[in-house]
């Protein structure tokens, strides 16, 4: 188990920018803020390898270009289409084989094991209609670590092209569930962003809810029933070690880590109603709300200065920003229906909710101010949203119902389109979602 | 709690509910099948100060509307016969776990459940239960035990069930 962790996080890549081998000018971008977006069509062929890396050049080449395709801002284009090959991966491509199929963009790469036994990475991304490099890079890894690699090379892809960090090297923290409705098990587990590598956290004995990542995506803090309280708790993914968050005699819930790491806020119940605390590590609580309400679901703006929650002190569940050392909160959400489950956006302009109305649930977005809402999902039950790190992508769980039925991870962009299901070995709940890892 | 006794009132109390299921929510028949499977015992028969008799005599849970805490007349009632027959046979402590339906998220149904619980835990207290004798829990949204999408089985899953925790 301790291995298993250690290999996971082990850091792992090289970097080295490849000089460009042909000037870069004028050139294709994305425009991610536009209105309809226009996919931009890419190709990438299978990564030149030799003998021992063959395979896995055509593994990256998949990956790369699943993550594109999924980001629904690319149209990755069909290899059979393709009317040229590469062959030297740091040679100029001859543009005219790629402009036939009209490729706008072109990534070309290489993988050898390197005489260490690491393999090494080389890619470049290209302006087919430009005719120049827009930018290339080295990368050094395990072999086991190629998925990583890859994601990485998705992300500088991105990041070229659209001017915005990607959000393809994360992972995601998130609830398994198994077993019958009425009495499901859940275990905490952790994959890849795509859905890969998924591994288990937990052994399904202790019923657990919402994990939640610490800033360097090394430790996670959720909820965990099986001691006389159900309390939460910290894991480190890298030891397996669990301790308690804070020592209450009574329920403690819905944590979230402070944009530092540096403290848990949480919700504590006591005496039938929930307010909430902020608990330092190693440290003493600090009490944030004093109502008879119920205040939880706490979440901090990146800058550590404020908190959005949610509370029914006003008669049912509305949205509520506050300083963060407490005190006065002012209401955010207005709208028709009941406001929860508040998500500040790793960007600081948004913030991702809930919204339960008429028969159903909703997932959306509003300014911290309260202004500007917009619903991006809605049917029978969608809960729980997370952001991408960079602002742009949120995933929640969506519930079709029935009595077989059970929830799945879905992603939407912050434009309301491109839905896509995240696949899970079985139900999943409560996502959350990495920082980009170091 | 052992067990056995919590698992036995889980079992009576589906089986007494019954026929009220099969009038308020079209179920397949599978699905009663397996509830009447569950079921043990008939009404009466249990022997005075049991889990059973507790369960098919008194009665081991409240319901509550949608988004609400209030104790109707109905669970009042219920709840003075529990504080009576808790009297009678003091040897039980009880747990008094609050549950939520689905139709709420899951951070707020688990504070929902905790003051379902409370609410029932401050009647029996009301009525002369030593509050030492009781623990509460909540577990939210996470153990309906009617699963159709219709407020027929979240009417049922929006519930304070009394669990005893020593058998007589």
């Amino acid at each position: 188990m301790r291995k298993l962790f250690r290999n996971l996080l082990a850091a792992l890549a090289t970097v080295a920018a490849l000089a460009a081998a042909a000037p870069s000018s004028a050139e294709i971008t994305i425009n991610i803020n536009g209105g309809n977006i226009q996919p931009l069509p890419i190709a990438i062929p299978n990564f030149v390898g030799g003998a021992d890396t063959a395979a896995v050049g055509q593994q990256m080449a998949g990956v790369i270009a699943a993550d594109l395709q999924r980001s629904g801002l690319f149209q990755v284009l069909n290899q059979a289409s393709y009317v040229d090959r590469i062959t030297d991966p740091n040679a100029v491509p001859n543009f005219q084989n790629w402009r036939a199929i009209n490729a706008q963009a072109l990534v070309s790469g290489g993988i050898v094991r390197a005489a260490d036994g690491r393999l090494q990475a080389d890619f470049r991304l290209w302006d087919v209609f430009g005719g120049t490099q827009l930018t290339g890079q080295q990368y050094f890894t395990t072999p086991e670590n190629w998925r990583r690699i890859a994601h990485i090379i998705a992300d500088a892809i991105y990041e070229r092209l659209t001017g915005e960090k990607g959000y393809f090297d994360t992972r995601i923290v998130f609830v398994d569930e198994s077993g019958p409705k009425g009495n499901r098990v859940k275990r905490l587990a952790l994959m890849d962003q795509d859905g890969a590598n998924v591994r288990f956290l937990t052994n399904g004995r202790d019923l657990v809810l919402t994990p939640r990542f610490s800033p360097t995506s090394q430790q996670v803090t959720y909820m965990s029933f099986g001691a006389a309280e159900p309390r939460v708790y910290l894991l480190n993914i890298e030891s397996g070690q669990r301790s308690l968050v804070g020592n209450f005699p009574n329920m403690t819930f819905s944590p979230r880590f402070s944009p530092d790491g540096n403290s848990v806020v949480m919700s504590l119940e006591q005496d039938g109603n929930a307010n909430i605390y902020a608990m330092p590590i190693g440290g003493a609580p600090v009490r944030l709300t004093n109502t008879a309400a119920i205040d939880t679901s706490p979440s901090y703006s990146p800058d550590g200065s404020r908190i959005v929650f949610e509370s029914d002190r006003g008669g049912n569940q509305q949205l509520y920003v506050m300083s963060a050392g407490g005190g006065g909160a002012t209401r955010i959400s207005f709208g028709n229906g009941r406001y929860s489950t508040p998500v500040w956006s790793p960007r600081g302009d948004l913030i991702a909710f809930t919204r339960q109305s008429g028969s159903g649930f909703a997932i959306g977005v509003m300014k911290p101010d309260g202004s500007g809402e917009r619903i991006l999902t809605e049917g029978f039950h969608n809960e729980g949203p997370t952001w991408a790190p960079n602002g742009r992508v949120i995933m929640f769980f969506r519930d079709a119902g029935g009595p077989n039925g059970g929830p799945q991870l879905w992603s939407v962009d912050l434009t309301g389109r491109n839905e896509q299901r995240i696949p899970t070995p079985n139900f999943a709940s409560d996502p959350a979602w990495s920082p980009l890892l170091k | 709690m052992t067990t056995a006794t919590r698992l036995f009132s889980r079992r009576s109390a589906l089986a007494l509910g019954l026929a009220l299921l099969a009038a308020a929510c079209a179920k397949s028949p599978s699905e009663l099948d397996g509830q009447l499977a569950g079921g043990a015992g008939g009404a009466g028969a249990a022997t005075p100060g049991s889990a059973q008799d507790f369960v098919v005599n008194v009665g081991d849970r409240v319901f509550f509307d949608t988004d609400s805490t209030s104790l109707n007349a109905e669970a009042q009632s219920v709840l003075g016969r529990q504080a009576q027959w808790l009297a009678l046979y003091p040897r039980y402590t009880v747990t008094v776990e609050g549950h939520a339906d689905e139709r709420g998220t899951r951070e707020y149904n688990l504070a929902l459940g905790a003051r379902r619980a409370k609410a029932a835990q401050d009647f029996l207290v009301a009525r002369g239960v030593t509050s030492t004798r009781i623990r509460t829990i909540s577990y939210g949204k996470e153990r309906p035990v009617a699963l159709c999408d219709q407020d027929s089985c979240w009417a049922q899953n929006r519930r304070a069930v009394t669990v005893l925790n020593t058998g007589g």
